[in-house]
């Protein structure tokens, strides 16, 4: 990019602390006008820290900003949106009960009088929506809409201030590639509209794509600022991780022995009754690992939680080691060696107010060492926390902290840990690394194969095709509740998949 | 909720209301044909019983609009109820006497608010701190004997008063209650027409995403909580000033929470919860007449049960999956 393109943002020196951390130590960045600057770095290397030290969601303990050249001193959200400083959040800050336009207007209404004019409010938005190519219902409410079109209500949220600086904060991590896709073009559509945007990510492939500059942070500091033109993927995770990272799985061909699961007809209903998962039937064996693929809500989820009790099947059976399976009863199947990484960790993987010791040990506290009698032996949960978390390297300031204080790759390795330290016969690992940083997402892989050479049988279920591709040994593909086709990984392209996916027949 | 999609999702919410609702006015033609007199006294006494509650309602709802559950609503109508009675005998003067009780409802309400808003004390024991301290109070300074200078009348409205059914319970009544009709809608343009009402319901629903547009929260969810203890005091007022004219001990019997039910029954609606509480009130005037009548023979303590027991039966069987907003009861942290 030009050198002489003047500057919409600088953030010079931020340095903001929290309790025991330093989030930002004297952190630099600037945003050129009309650039999408990628900002990367792993979970919990201060990203968001300085993206909401801008919003003025928090308040930087030293450091200066500029916009458009001038100090400027940003306080709260409402600071910022004056300096025409707009964001996309992570967690959709939209009410779901709310239209479309309601969501858009709060705190900036179109007033008649004492009433809201939702008329010309609609007008308005629909006039917004159409001039930078953002297609929405304005009357639609938020919770029957999908993800990707709530994401364009927050983009237009901020534009509807008139933002010319947007922050989009792991925009990418709740679309399917699809969306993402759209979103991408929808980013460079507003560049050249004079916008300039902050786009923070910690994956690899995005910032690659749509980025012009990238800043890459670690542990709270500025590593490096690089273009795509300068730099590949490899070398961005060296900067992002601080060491050499392996980006392919490394594994040996699998050695498939006797199943361990087997699945018969098996239908599933949603909560109304509805159909969901229809008349499904696979394996998986012993030293192989099964992925599930498939664009999220195609009942992978239903079928998860079929297998691990959580939902009773409408019909069908299975069986764990040549031995049916009860429905509904997860304590049964823990017992006969099932061990689960769910997909959503912070509300079915950990009880955030326990402390990590407690988490480790969920689904075996009632058993000796943990319990005597009706008495729990908290040194024994102690132990067995110190030990596991020097063993699976889970960053935690000590075992008796909350698993909410954890980042959410150490959450997941807490997790991983609990279900590992089991013997295990089947592993059932739901979109395991997502949203984690490279560096957790080797470390899990590694040891998702290392399970899989220990014969262990494992079930694979993830969104993102590339992991599905160099992690499984076999897929099976689900779409609209069916598995439409079973293939070696080694007989597929990924384009191929792809069109499984979408329902269509290669 | 957009206003044009508002009212379909209203009426489809209010399905259970509207179904009963409409039984009931059948019914009452029904027994205007055959006996006016005492279908018109039924009525004009439904309209009386529902005014508390109905009150007492959006009292509720105004708080859990904006996250704050209120169960105090009790005690805040018992102290009004008090405080207004006590401010009448010794001033002699009615109209003092309300604002008093007004008064004094929207300082049990700033009381919650600073209880759940500012220390982020669990609601249902703020409330039930608000309860405790209203009995305690009124019990201690209770003097038997007192009374109070009269108490307010009816104002019938001209010719308005005169039609058939309906003239007589809606238009000849005394002030509190035509300012609970009129406060029904008010209170229901506020929530759904105004800005105030639009921020109002997003801190009830996702405090944060109001707050990063520059919302304030703390603000919003003290001043809803503070009008609806002051609503709560007319309540109170009601109860003392214009339906009974004097204080007894523990005199709101409950109403209080009857509120809380009628406020769900009524999906957290002004109007909904109006058609709730006229229905409780309908069954409350019944249980009266029957009572007065004796026309059924069994014990009066059974025929006052009535209104307790459609309570339990609306609550339990007829209301389904009612959705309370979403941030209800949950104090907002800012980080």
């Amino acid at each position: 990019m030009n050198e002489n393109i003047p500057l919409a943002l600088e953030a010079r020196k931020i340095t903001k602390r929290f309790p025991g951390v330093v989030a930002n130590n004297r952190v630099d960045f600037s945003l050129k006008k009309g650039e999408i600057h990628g900002l990367l770095g792993e979970n919990g290397a201060g990203k968001s820290t300085l993206m909401n030290v801008i919003y003025g969601l928090y308040s930087a303990d030293e450091g200066e900003l500029f916009i458009d050249g001038e100090m400027v001193e940003i306080n709260n959200p409402h600071d910022a949106i004056d300096l025409q400083i707009g964001m996309v959040h992570q967690h959709f800050m939209l009410v779901p009960v709310f239209s479309v336009t309601e969501n858009i207007i709060l705190g900036a209404e179109v007033m008649k009088g004492t009433t809201l004019d939702l008329n010309k409010a609609r007008q308005d938005i629909t006039r917004l929506s159409e001039g930078y190519g953002l297609k929405v219902d304005p009357r639609a409410i938020i919770e029957e809409i999908p993800v990707g079109v709530q994401q364009r209500v927050e983009i237009l949220k901020a534009l509807y201030r008139d933002a010319n600086i947007l922050v989009f904060d792991e925009p990418t991590a709740v679309l399917t590639p699809q969306e993402a896709d759209d979103l991408f073009r929808i980013m460079r559509q507003l560049t050249e509209q004079g916008v300039s945007i902050v786009f923070i990510t910690h994956k690899l492939r995005e910032v690659m794509d749509v980025a012009d500059r990238i800043t890459v942070m670690r542990r709270g500091e500025v590593v490096g600022t690089t273009t795509p033109q300068e730099i590949d993927k490899r070398g961005l995770a060296e900067m992002m991780v601080g060491r050499e990272v392996i980006l392919e799985v490394e594994k040996d061909p699998a050695s498939p022995a006797e199943p361990v699961l087997q699945v018969m007809n098996l239908s599933v209903n949603d909560e109304r009754g509805m159909g969901i998962v229809h008349d499904i039937s696979f394996e998986v064996r012993r030293g192989e690992i099964l992925g599930i693929a498939g664009v999220q809500g195609n009942g992978q989820t239903e079928v998860v939680e079929a297998l691990t009790g959580l939902r009773s099947p409408a019909s069908g059976e299975f069986y764990l080691n040549g031995k049916e399976m009860p429905y509904g009863n997860p304590r049964k199947l823990i017992e006969a060696g099932l061990s689960h990484i769910p997909e959503d960790r912070q509300r079915h993987g950990l009880v955030m107010s326990y402390s990590v010791a407690d988490n480790m040990v969920l689904c075996t506290y009632y058993e000796s060492p943990f319990a005597k009698g009706l008495q729990r032996n908290k040194q024994a949960v102690l132990e067995n926390a110190e030990k596991l978390i020097a063993d699976f390297d889970v960053r935690t300031p000590g075992p008796m902290v909350h698993a909410g204080k954890l980042s959410g790759g150490n959450q997941q390795k807490v997790i991983v840990a609990r279900e590992l330290s089991r013997p295990v016969q089947l592993l059932l690992a739901n979109q395991p690394t997502r949203g984690l940083d490279v560096g957790s997402i080797e470390y899990i892989h590694k040891r998702i194969i290392e399970e899989r050479d220990n014969g262990a049988a494992v079930l694979f279920i993830s969104a993102e095709l590339d992991e599905i591709m160099s992690l499984a040994d076999r897929i099976a593909v689900m779409y609209q509740g069916k598995i439409v086709s079973t293939l070696q990984v080694d007989q597929v392209t990924k384009a191929e998949l792809g069109l499984l996916m979408a329902g269509s027949e290669v | 909720m957009d206003r044009s999609t508002f009212w379909k999702g209203f009426f489809r919410q209010q399905r259970p209301l509207i179904i009963l609702g409409s039984i009931v006015v059948i019914v009452i033609l029904y027994f205007y044909l055959t006996t006016p007199v005492i279908t018109e006294a039924v009525l004009a006494s439904a309209v009386r019983h529902a005014t508390p509650l109905v009150l007492g309602a959006m009292c509720g709802l105004l708080g859990e609009r904006a996250g704050i559950i209120n169960i105090g609503i009790e005690g805040q109508m018992l102290l009004s109820a008090f405080i207004g009675f006590l401010v009448n005998a010794w001033s002699g003067n009615l109209l003092l006497a309300v604002f008093a009780g007004v008064a004094a409802g929207a300082v049990l309400g700033l009381l919650l608010a600073f209880m759940s808003v500012t220390l982020k004390i669990d609601q249902i024991i703020g409330g039930t701190v608000i309860n405790i301290i209203a009995v305690g109070l009124t019990g201690y300074f209770y003097q038997a004997g007192l009374t109070t200078e009269g108490k307010l009348a009816p104002i019938a409205l001209g010719k308005l008063a005169e039609i058939p059914i309906i003239g007589r319970p809606l238009f000849n009544n005394p002030p509190i209650t035509y300012a609970t009709i009129v406060l029904v809608f008010v209170v229901h343009y506020v929530l759904f027409y105004t800005r105030w009402g639009l921020r109002t319901r997003a801190v009830g629903e996702h405090p944060k995403a109001a707050d990063t547009l520059g919302v304030n929260v703390y603000k919003i969810r003290y001043i809803n909580v503070i009008l609806g203890g002051a609503i709560a005091g007319l309540a109170g007022a009601f109860l003392t000033l214009e339906a009974v004219g004097s204080f007894e001990r523990l005199m709101t019997n409950g109403r209080g929470f009857v509120a809380l039910a009628v406020m769900i029954f009524g999906r957290w609606t002004p109007l909904g919860s109006w058609g709730a509480a006229l229905l409780f009130g309908v069954t409350s005037a019944i249980q009266t007449q029957i009572q007065f009548a004796g026309v059924i023979d069994i014990p009066h303590q059974f025929i006052g049960m009535l209104p307790y027991l459609l309570t339990i039966i609306v609550l339990a069987g007829m209301v389904g999956k009612s959705r309370p907003p979403a941030a209800d009861g949950i104090p907002y942290e800012k980080e």
